[in-house]
Parts: structure tokens; C-alpha cells; sequence
């Protein structure tokens, strides 16, 4: 029998206006809403360099959360789990556009790229230059071969932050493009579920998965992933996963890579931490170094319980970047030297 | 039945409530083997479509164009770029024509169809709403009338939408439940069969 659904909400058909409204404000005036469901920089300097991010609601703070220095210059926000519309797309992209093009950056899913694709025509035609590069970072989703058929997870906000750093600085369309492709191309991430999360105008879960089972690789929005089985220790699971994303790159003794360890919303920070042990024990058996590491809540699924693991392998140019200082109400951190 | 400009808005008038009549059903197919979101989605773009044609713009071809955009616009996901493409793209056939003919219908089905695979890469057999509008182009064609060209399309779209349920999806978000997705039909050929319906339905007076 189905629990009833607990949100603190008013009409759930009005969270996602509402939540984009509470955003804005919890930026102090850093951000600013558009007409439409959009949230940009209030300032962005002329002749930079535009990147545009988005997707659906639903997963804050991702992606509208990540909007500020060195990091989105706009979103364009889509209703619950469901692609922002071309016309958000376009009116986002035309409000952060400085005369250098726009990089789009967003999770690879089928009602996302139709959309975004639809935007980035309609600016073509106007003459503005997109460019999109599509995260792909979940292992669970498709073999290798398909990269094309893998969603974006997590790997995200390690996205947004090497590519929103290479906007701020780099001149040219090209070069941050050159970046963001360098930066997807050694990003893995798998995740783990082990409660649904539940959808406010439905007032359904995403999934079902019985008391005792977990599903590894599972998708933020319940997509399945590719073992359904009973609970197991920490060390299990992780092990488990990890196997997978080291062996899909493959990374290697000697490689430097940021970890981010994603909580998908109802995790505990323990339960967190007592993975990151684990994941750090692999690595170093492994020779691999963490150049630098976030364990936190940034890529949710609603209250969905569990967590994904990232890992980005990084170079000299990579490493610059990722240890520029963000500021955003979804995601800080300071500057390391 | 003659189906003039002011008559295709209420056509779609009646496809919006059709569809909008059917959102829970919509809602629990795509738990089945997606994310939940089809239902309230298709909602959005529906309502959109019923507030276009209030005042609708002239032209077959134009009543069908602001369906689509409003679905497009308001929709969102993948269900707002196929469905609104489905209309906007579908419109063309209509283009000058006082009246929609059963070869205009036919028509406007394969450039819908047309437009839905470009935009989505896409083939039929993928599980997908293809597998409902693509049959029912097919089995509009060479229809004498209006009549049974759409009666011919809906009872192709319901079958194309049981025809979904032995097909493993390869796209969307189903796309990773591969032989799961077996034994549920595909939540946008539901929508198609409900939209194709109606204008059966319609037509049939």
C-alpha cells in the first residue's frame, strides 16, 4: 500500500514558478528571472563568452542553482523533469548573448536535445553562433560504443564548473568548446537508488523497488540501471560501482581526477562520508590521486535516496579551471592556490 | 462532414479535451516505463492549445501552426518538440486549402511523420509515438473521404499503440528499461491514438 506523499508545497502545479521565484532571491541579487522560466547573471560583461545551461526542474540545485561566477551565465528551466520549451531556450540564450557566440551545456536526453536543437535554430537564423556539447557521463546508461545514448548525471556540476571557468576567461567560442569536450571526454559517473523520490503534481513516486532492494546505476529520473539486488554493505556497493567507472575509461595509475560523490537527496551525509572512505581506499590502491574532491547535495532526484560517484580525469588546463572559485547559491567553493 | 478553418479549430478544440480527459491514464503509462511526466505534460500544451483557439487565427493551415506552438511552447520535454513539431511541421499541407480532404489529412500525417523523425532520429520500431502516427498515415491513404481516412488513421494508431507494447524501447528515458519496457505500450503513441481519435470522433459528427 502506497504512502501518501509528504511536500511542503502550495499548488504543486505552481512549484516550479514558485521555486524559481525563491532562487532568484537566495542569489542577493546576483541572478535575476527572465519572462519566461529562465534565470541569468544580472551582470555579464560584454564580449564574453556565453554558457548557456538547463533541463528540467526538479533536481536543484541543478541547473538553474549554478547560475553565477565562473559558472552558468543562464538556464533555461523546464517544468518538472520535462525540457525547458525552444521559446526558454531561445529567450534565455538571448539574454546572456555578448557578441561571442553561446556554448550550450546540458544533460543528454532525447526532450532536452530536441528542445535545445530547436533553440539553438531559431538563434541561428538570427545569426547568433551556438555551439553544444551534452553531458554523458552516466556508465550505467549505455556501453561505451553508445556514448551517445548515455545521460547525463551528476558529472554535471564538475561541468559547469570547468566550462563556466574556461567561459570567463577564454576569448573564443571555439576554445571553451575545445575545453568542455576535453573535460566530457574523461568524466565518468554511476549512480545507486535505493528510495524513490516522488513527482509534487502526481503525487506518485518515480519508481518502485522493494524495502530490502537497491538499484545500481539507476537514472535520476528512475531510468533503470543494471542491477536490481538486495541491500549490501557500503564497501559492496562501492566497489561495485567503482569497478564500472574505472574500467569505462579507463583511468589509470598515475591519473589525477576530481571526485564528487552526489547525494540524490534523501542520503545521509554519513552514509556519504563512509563511501568517500571507501572510494579513496580504491583509489589509492588503484595510483590514482584525487586532485580534488566534493561529497555533497547538488544533482537531486526530489527525496529520492542514494548516491552517484564522479570522477573527472583532469590535466594541467583542467585543473586551472576547476580550481577557480565558484559562487552560486547551489554550489561555492573558494579559490585554491 | 466539411471541415472548414473554423471547423478544424474546433476540431482541435476537441482533440484538446480529449486529451485532457485522458491525463491519468497518460500519467500512469509513463510511470510504467518513464518518468511520470507525460501526463501533466501533454496537460500543459493542451490547456495552451484550448486558450489559442479561443480566438483562433485564420487559415486551416494557421489554426493548425498556432496548436503547435502552443504545444511547443508549453509543454516541454520531449513530448512538447515532437507533439508541437507534429502540428507546426504537419500544418504545410493545408497551406491554401478551404477545406481539409482526405488527401490533405494524409498529407498532413506523413509530413508529421516526416518532421518527428528528423527532429527526434528516429525510426519506427523504437517504441515511440512513430509507431502510432506512422501506421495511421499509411492506413489513411487512398481514403475517398474525410470520414473513413480519419476512422481508417485511429483504428491504425490504436493498433500501432498494442504494437508498442511487444517493442523494446531504444530512445527516451525508456530507453534504459531495454527488455523491460516489454509488455507496456509506449506512452506518446497513447497520446497520438487520443489525438487521431478525436478528429475521428469529430469528423464522424
Amino acid at each position: 500500500m502506497a504512502k501518501p506523499i509528504k511536500k511542503i508545497l502550495n499548488d504543486p502545479r505552481r512549484a516550479v514558478d514558485e521555486m524559481l521565484d525563491g532562487l532568484v532571491l537566495a542569489s542577493d541579487g546576483r541572478t535575476k528571472r527572465l519572462a519566461v522560466d529562465a534565470i541569468v547573471k544580472s551582470e555579464i560583461p560584454d564580449g564574453k563568452v556565453a554558457l548557456l545551461i538547463g533541463g528540467g526542474s526538479g533536481h536543484e540545485p541543478l541547473f538553474h542553482g549554478f547560475i553565477g561566477e565562473n559558472m552558468g551565465d543562464g538556464a533555461a528551466c523546464g517544468q518538472f523533469f520535462a525540457a525547458p520549451s525552444p521559446h526558454i531556450v531561445y529567450e534565455a540564450a538571448k539574454a546572456v548573448h555578448r557578441g561571442k557566440g553561446i556554448l550550450f551545456l546540458y544533460g543528454n536526453y532525447a526532450g532536452d536535445n530536441m528542445n535545445f536543437d530547436i533553440g539553438a535554430e531559431m538563434l541561428a537564423d538570427e545569426g547568433v553562433e551556438v555551439r553544444t556539447v551534452r553531458v554523458t557521463d552516466d556508465v550505467a546508461a549505455a556501453p561505451p560504443e553508445r556514448m551517445h545514448d548515455r545521460r547525463g548525471i551528476a558529472g554535471d556540476l564538475l561541468m559547469i564548473r570547468v566550462v563556466g571557468a574556461a567561459a570567463a576567461h577564454l576569448d573564443r567560442l571555439d576554445e571553451v568548446e575545445r575545453v568542455a569536450k576535453k573535460a566530457m571526454a574523461g568524466l565518468r559517473s554511476m549512480g545507486v537508488a535505493v528510495l524513490a523520490g516522488s513527482i509534487p503534481e502526481t503525487g506518485k513516486l518515480t519508481f518502485d523497488l522493494a524495502d530490502d532492494e537497491i538499484e545500481i546505476g539507476m537514472g535520476a529520473h528512475g531510468e533503470a540501471g543494471i542491477s536490481r539486488q538486495k541491500l549490501g554493505t557500503a564497501d559492496e556497493i562501492t566497489d561495485q560501482m567503482m569497478e564500472k567507472i574505472l574500467a569505462d575509461l579507463p583511468f589509470q595509475a598515475g591519473d589525477e581526477v576530481a571526485l564528487l560523490i552526489n547525494n540524490l537527496g534523501a542520503t545521509t551525509m554519513m552514509e556519504m562520508l563512509v563511501v568517500n572512505r571507501r572510494v579513496r581506499q580504491i583509489l589509492a590502491e588503484r595510483g590514482i590521486t584525487v586532485h580534488r574532491s566534493d561529497v555533497g547535495t547538488w544533482v537531486t532526484s526530489q527525496e529520492m535516496a542514494g548516491l552517484s560517484i564522479s570522477l573527472m580525469r583532469l590535466d594541467g588546463e583542467l585543473k586551472r579551471y576547476l580550481d577557480m572559485p565558484s559562487r552560486s547559491v547551489g554550489y561555492s567553493s573558494l579559490e585554491v592556490k | 462532414m466539411r471541415v472548414d478553418d473554423e471547423r478544424a479549430a474546433e476540431m482541435l478544440l476537441a482533440v484538446a479535451r480529449a486529451v485532457l480527459d485522458r491525463v491519468d491514464d497518460l500519467t500512469d503509462a509513463d510511470l510504467a516505463i518513464g518518468d511520470g511526466d507525460h501526463g501533466i505534460g501533454m496537460r500543459r500544451g493542451f490547456e495552451a492549445v484550448e486558450l489559442v483557439l479561443e480566438n483562433p487565427p485564420s487559415g486551416i493551415d494557421g489554426v493548425f501552426k498556432a496548436a503547435g506552438m502552443a504545444i511547443m511552447s508549453n509543454t516541454g520535454g520531449a513530448a512538447g518538440a515532437v507533439f508541437g513539431s507534429v502540428f507546426t511541421s504537419g500544418a504545410a499541407a493545408f497551406a491554401a486549402q478551404e477545406e481539409i480532404t482526405p488527401e490533405g489529412f494524409v498529407e498532413f500525417l506523413t509530413a508529421a511523420q516526416g518532421a518527428v523523425q528528423r527532429r527526434g532520429g528516429v525510426a519506427e520500431g523504437a517504441k515511440t509515438m512513430l509507431d502510432a502516427l506512422a501506421p495511421a498515415a499509411r492506413a489513411a491513404a487512398g481514403a475517398s473521404d474525410l470520414k473513413t481516412a480519419t476512422a481508417a488513421a485511429a483504428e491504425a494508431a490504436l493498433q500501432g499503440v498494442e504494437a508498442t507494447k511487444a517493442m523494446i524501447a531504444t530512445t527516451g528515458k525508456a530507453r534504459s528499461l531495454g527488455e523491460r519496457s516489454v509488455g507496456h505500450p509506449d506512452p506518446g503513441a497513447i497520446s497520438m491514438s487520443i489525438i487521431l481519435g478525436a478528429m475521428r470522433d469529430y469528423v464522424a459528427g
